[in-house]
């Protein structure tokens, strides 16, 4: 097998563009400055396609493929934004503000979260949905910081990032489909968990579902950008 | 052109919308050369008119009476209009759902009250188990969230709605703005 990169033509939204051969079709959308909306996927994380937000349409597939995860072919033809693929994203976000209490207005990232972000830039004006209003619980054991399961959208990005760059795995997520929760440890208080306290969870987190102590009411802008940086200079060493 | 009839309504919401309504300030001047407030928490008419072009109605379907005055409302408007985050997604007085609201009158009228402990059963509208947005209730042509949405999106929102003009509310306006 030959060291040379193996290079890929294709065309997102009518564009022509090249890529590596095993680059993601969001990889490549971004580096040739093509918007495709995402919530799950993080910079400097892996991707696990769980959200859907990054669902795209590929000529002679019926299926939608999420962009973070789909890998690239020779001559594939790539659609970012159609009705269909808006109607979808819509849909998305409001399941997810119908699935638990996301109560923008008294949120701590209310100006500062994704999901909130997002619904704008979709075009969400109401949730057409009726609301589950779930019974959740608020962990707030741990000094530093409070988990509000109440926001949490599953993205499992405080479950990546711990395990794959603080290297704690503390997180982890609990039961399945609309019972799951995120959970530290075996399910104990995030307070007696093994957490080293990093706070990288909390900065990575989309919502308001994992926040810091300290902040007082909306001021609260995550900080995810150290992770590429730090990805950078553990590659570097 | 004679004036079109603009009534506003209060249901379970703070009156914030109502207050940010207010904010508009000069412009509400502006306004009253289109049209003519006839129903409203602020001007002294009691029963709701049977002819209303345009609603703006405040706050979630909390208690029967709620739920009563919204059938009512819609059923007198051609254009109905959710104002604010309480009318559009349920918002803070939809946060007793996951409690239910025995938990919240036992918290507000025994815990809480250190004389005449005792859950009111007149006058008081009975609450519904859950709180909803209206658009639950009854059909809502124009969804204006925000809490409260800003004088400014009240403005250009009520301007195009009076207008005919074309209005594009995701780009004045989100949850919890």
């Amino acid at each position: 097998m030959s060291d040379a990169v193996e290079v890929k033509t294709l065309i997102i939204d009518e564009q022509e563009v090249s890529a590596r051969r095993g680059q993601t079709i969001l990889e490549v959308a971004r580096e040739n400055e093509i918007y495709i909306p995402t919530l799950c996927h993080m910079e400097g994380l892996s991707d696990v396609g769980a959200c859907r937000m990054c669902l795209v349409e590929i000529k002679g597939s019926k299926k939608l493929l999420p962009a973070c995860v789909a890998t690239v072919f020779e001559g594939m033809e790539v659609s970012t934004n159609t009705e269909r693929l808006k109607q979808h994203r819509r849909t998305i976000l409001e399941l997810l503000f119908a699935e638990r209490n996301h109560i923008c207005s008294v949120c701590v990232a209310n100006g500062h979260c994704e999901l909130q972000t997002l619904g704008q830039e979709q075009g969400l004006t109401h949730i057409r949905l009726p609301y589950r209003n779930p019974q959740l619980t608020v962990d707030a054991s741990n000094e530093r910081f409070t988990i509000d399961h109440n926001r949490c959208i599953l993205c499992t990005r405080c479950v990546r990032v711990c395990a794959e760059i603080e290297g704690a795995h503390v997180w982890d997520v609990m039961g399945r489909g609309i019972n799951s929760i995120v959970i530290t440890d075996l399910h104990e208080d995030w307070g007696s968990s093994s957490c080293t306290r990093c706070g990288k969870c909390v900065q990575v987190c989309p919502t308001g579902a994992l926040f810091d102590k300290s902040k007082v009411g909306t001021d609260h802008p995550k900080n995810p950008e150290f992770l590429p940086y730090l990805n950078l200079m553990r590659e570097a060493q | 052109m004679s004036k079109l009839k603009l009534a506003t309504v209060w249901l379970d919401g703070c009156s914030g919308c109502h207050m940010s309504f207010l904010d508009m300030d000069e412009r509400l001047i502006e306004l009253a050369e289109f049209v003519d407030v006839v129903y409203s928490p602020i001007v002294d008419a009691k029963e709701f008119p049977d002819e209303v072009d345009i609603v703006l109605v405040e706050g979630a379907v909390a208690s029967v009476d709620d739920e009563k005055k919204i059938k009512k409302i819609r059923a007198h408007s051609k254009t109905l209009v959710a104002m604010g985050d309480c009318a559009v997604a349920g918002n803070v007085p939809s946060m007793r759902n996951p409690i239910g609201p025995d938990a919240i009158l036992e918290r507000a009228y025994i815990e809480n009250a250190t004389v005449q402990q005792q859950i009111p059963c007149v006058v008081v509208p009975k609450l519904l188990k859950v709180v909803r947005p209206i658009h639950e209730f009854v059909n809502v042509d124009v969804f204006l969230p925000g809490c409260p949405p800003s004088a400014d999106t009240f403005y250009a929102a009520l301007t195009a709605l009076v207008t005919g003009e074309p209005l594009d509310i995701p780009a004045l306006t989100r949850f919890g703005a």
